[in-house]
């Protein structure tokens, strides 16, 4: 089990900011292809990679990263600080 | 030193703390960014952010910029939650020596906080709510670094 945090339009496309999920999936992507294959509000989040960024224990990574050992995953639309 | 907060802050008051704070310094530069006020077309700013990587990846910018230059201090204050037109985002503060690396360290921590902190900016308009979205050329301005 990993958590799966949502921030900014991703969150509110999938409709909840974190949740617990089951993974076989040996990558970022294949823990995306698992979540798209759920529900449409999935596929609407995941609709665009390109544009989506994503975080792996906090730390930015990239969707062909492993997710073996990670504990939290974290996808949101690139960064608008400042 | 990193604060984040919802609270509004007094710029004033935390430049004269800063420099209080900064040593030997010659020089010291400061950056607000603001709300911008369109002119009654936004209502307010919502800011989002991710807690624990928020600190942990400003933390490694201001790591890095310590590393590139001789900073006696530096600061960065960045508020989440909900903003009104005008008011105060964030600001940076940099001490050095001489005002050269005093003037990059706070460009390079800019350039950074802009497109690897994770935050995101919700502009809640009289039309409706939209997602702000990030600039081709702030993620370009890393490359000068």
């Amino acid at each position: 089990m990993i958590d799966v945090l949502y921030f900014a339009w991703v969150r509110e496309r999938i409709g909840v900011p974190r949740e617990r999920v089951a993974t076989t999936a040996a990558t970022v992507a294949g823990l995306v292809a698992e979540l798209v294959a759920r529900e449409e509000r999935y596929a609407l989040a995941f609709s665009d990679l390109a544009g989506l960024r994503v975080a792996l224990d906090q730390e930015l990574a990239s969707f062909d990263a492993p997710l073996a050992g990670v504990r939290e995953v974290a996808f949101f639309p690139p960064m608008t600080g400042g | 030193m990193l604060r984040l907060q919802q609270a509004a802050f007094d710029p004033g008051a935390e430049t004269t703390g800063f420099v209080a704070r900064a040593g030997a310094a010659g020089a010291v530069v400061t950056f607000m960014g603001l709300v911008r006020d369109t002119g009654g077309t936004l209502a307010c700013m919502e800011i989002e952010h991710y807690p624990g990587m928020t600190e942990r990846a400003v933390a490694a910018m201001m790591d890095q910029a310590r590393a590139r230059w001789h900073l006696t201090a530096a600061l960065v204050i960045h508020r989440h939650g909900r903003l009104n037109p005008g008011e105060a985002i964030m600001m940076v503060a940099c001490a050095a020596l001489h005002r050269a690396e005093a003037f990059a360290a706070a460009e390079f921590l800019m350039d950074y906080l802009k497109s690897r902190a994770p935050f995101w900016k919700k502009e809640i308009g009289v039309g409706g709510a939209e997602w702000v979205a990030a600039r081709d050329a702030d993620e370009a301005a890393l490359g000068r670094w």
